[in-house]
């Protein structure tokens, strides 16, 4: 039942978005376009939320005029996917990290265990799921590319293969060194993801976690450590204290034998 | 029937009533109208409290076992039942706290069919499916013993190593995976609490918390009984939690001190305030209590020693959980009244149930029948008087 090793990260072949926030205008329309494609109510009101919620799966954050996109990272290696007592997320083959309501029993540690804090609940429901972006997997397996990214006007959301968009991104850096700061947030980050930032300012300044602080290892590795083990423990430990039971239960069959043995012993002497 | 109005009843039944209304609550208008919890705090005081010390003040039924089954402890006979009881109505309570807190409970059963056996809490909730089942059967004897069927209770006996031996593997499972849960939460949970041996310390301090935990209900369920108390029973136990004490103690300074972490845990801040208070609580104060000859061999003393460092093991188990986060997450967390409430319920149902098993089921030992008298004066909420430790 229990497998040894986690399963190895799907690192190629799959599909990314890069956002380059320095083409970013900050019109909003990936917005609207991620709520029409997940069937939420987009208005004024839901566009002047400046966070992420249950009915807001992407957000387009506006500091010092510049701007700075926040949606689900769709990690390699995902912590929700492997957190997941049932299994209810898991990472396509394209690329998207999706979520599947009816196994959901709603422990919420997908939630508390992802480094971007991205899955959101509906805290008001009385069968509340589990809400983040999930890359439009309909559309993706069917070869188009992510509402997000058709709508965009600029090119700064872009859909494509994680590889190509790596060039890329490292292409738009070489050649304008001054806009870009040296850095691919989510090439490395966690693992890797397949959503790829480029900036001329920290992203860290708009909610995102410091490279530092969530390292490079993917996070299933944390818990995988202790969980690889278990299928050892078990045996070894039941062993463990069956000897312990034995031999303590065993001395007192011993005593109660010896007791037995005097005592004949002593009658015999009478 | 005639039922006296006491203070304890009547602290149980506005317990109860308001209890009620916050189940009304939960399940009619949703976890959001229920409590504080927040998509920066998934997590709140139901996993917190209901949770990870609800299973941890629960270790006091396999540390029991373990003693005087596994290594044969005989001296500690009398306190096997009652601890075990304990920690039976500790995991039935348990899950009823988890029906509350998970937001889809009525879908609880698809652990059993989708199963994802990387997931920390797939092996939480096997461990505590199978463990309530042993636990089940290592109770099952007391209602034969009291119906007096003498055939169920010899099968139950011929599968008992394979009960202790099972049920001690999997606490010590299903203690240490509950610190397990919060490894993938590293760039999340405070330095003074992240650490890789997370389940280590969670399977160690629910050893002293065991102990610790016999120590009180031993003491209380005596003094609500009007029995007499075994003091050379206390006085092992005593011995042994101070060892346990010290053991924890001395990995949790080696931990910090290989994470080149003590220079911040001696600077005052938020959080080194309320480690200060969990170490003071879990460790310090009960360590120097017990280094008394005095208060290890004096029941008043060990009861002290024993609720203090419970104290401290839930101040751990709370700053694990909720107040490691704050920093990472930019606010407090507060929960509401309703959470609290529901939390009590709980805790009082616990109280009633105990009591009522005691009554009339043969928990403690034979010696009880000279006391029987005694029992018989006080009725069924004799246990009530424990309630009001009920914010343990």
């Amino acid at each position: 039942m229990l497998e040894r090793s986690l399963p190895e990260p799907i690192h190629f072949m799959s599909k990314a978005l890069l956002y380059d926030s320095t083409m970013c205008i900050g019109c909003k329309q990936c917005e609207q376009a991620c709520a029409t494609q997940n069937n939420l109510p987009y208005n004024d009101a839901v566009a002047a939320e400046d966070r992420q919620s249950e009915h807001k799966y992407t957000v387009v954050l506006t500091k010092n005029e510049k701007f700075m996109r926040r949606l689900c990272m769709h990690c390699e290696s995902p912590a929700c996917a492997s957190v997941c007592p049932v299994g209810a997320f898991h990472k396509t083959k394209e690329g998207p990290v999706v979520y599947d309501v009816w196994k959901c029993i709603g422990c919420r540690y997908c939630m508390a265990a992802c480094a971007f804090s991205q899955p959101k609940y509906e805290w008001e429901s009385l069968n509340p799921r589990v809400r983040k972006c999930i890359m439009c997997p309909d559309r993706v397996t069917a070869g188009k590319q992510t509402a997000c990214a058709e709508i965009c006007p600029t090119g700064a959301t872009k859909f494509g293969d994680r590889d190509d968009l790596i060039r890329e991104a490292r292409e738009r850096i070489a050649q304008n060194p001054s806009t870009y700061l040296n850095r691919i947030y989510g090439l490395h980050e966690v693992g890797g993801t397949c959503v790829l930032i480029l900036a001329g300012v920290k992203v860290e300044d708009f909610g995102y976690p410091t490279s530092a602080k969530i390292g490079d290892t993917p996070m299933p590795e944390y818990t995988g450590r202790v969980m690889e083990r278990v299928p050892d423990f078990i045996p070894v430990w039941s062993l463990v204290l069956g000897g312990i039971y034995w031999i303590s239960h065993r001395r007192e069959e011993v005593a109660a034998a010896e007791a037995q043995e005097k005592e004949k012993k002593n009658g015999g002497a009478r | 029937m005639k039922v006296q109005l006491t203070f304890w009843r009547v602290v149980f039944a506005v317990i109860m009533i308001l209890g009620l209304y916050s189940t009304y609550v939960r399940y009619l208008h949703g976890l959001g109208a229920v409590s504080n919890m927040t998509d920066q705090f998934p997590w709140g005081f139901w996993i917190g409290f209901d949770c990870l010390c609800g299973v941890m003040l629960a270790a006091g039924g396999f540390c029991m076992v373990g003693a005087v089954y596994l290594f044969n402890v005989e001296s500690l006979h009398s306190v096997v039942r009652p601890a075990v009881l304990t920690a039976f109505l500790g995991y039935l309570l348990f899950i009823v706290g988890l029906l509350f807190d998970l937001g889809r409970p009525w879908f609880i059963w698809h652990q059993l069919i989708y199963m994802n056996p990387h997931s920390v809490m797939f092996e939480v909730g096997m461990c505590v499916m199978t463990y309530t089942t042993v636990q089940f059967f290592e109770f099952l004897p007391n209602v034969f013993e009291r119906l007096n069927w003498k055939t169920p209770i010899k099968w139950i006996h011929k599968v008992y190593p394979i009960l202790i031996v099972g049920g001690i593997l999997l606490s010590t499972l299903h203690q240490s995976s509950l610190g397990s849960l919060y490894l993938i939460m590293p760039s999340k949970l405070h330095p003074f609490w992240y650490t890789p041996a997370l389940p280590f310390f969670f399977f160690g301090s629910a050893v002293a918390v065991g102990l610790a935990m016999t120590i009180f209900e031993s003491t209380q369920s005596a003094k609500a009984l009007g029995r007499h108390l075994e003091l050379s029973v206390l006085v092992r136990l005593g011995g042994a939690l101070l060892v346990a004490l010290w053991v924890n103690a001395l990995l949790r300074f080696e931990d910090f001190v290989h994470r080149g972490i003590l220079g911040q845990i001696v600077k005052p801040s938020y959080e080194a305030y309320f480690l200060w208070l969990e170490l003071a609580l879990s460790f310090v104060i009960p360590i120097a209590l017990l280094s008394f000859k005095k208060v290890r061999l004096s029941p008043n003393g060990l009861y002290l020693a024993s609720v203090i460092s419970l104290f401290g093991f839930i101040t751990n188990r709370l700053n694990v959980s909720l107040i490691g986060f704050e920093t990472y997450v930019g606010h407090h967390y507060m929960p509401k009244w309703t959470e609290f409430s529901v939390t009590l319920m709980i805790i009082a149902t616990g109280f009633f149930l105990f009591a009522v098993a005691v009554k009339y089921l043969p928990i403690f030992p034979t010696e009880e029948t000279e006391a029987q008298p005694s029992r018989v004066r006080e009725p069924v909420l004799s246990g009530a008087p424990i309630l009001e430790h009920a914010g343990d």
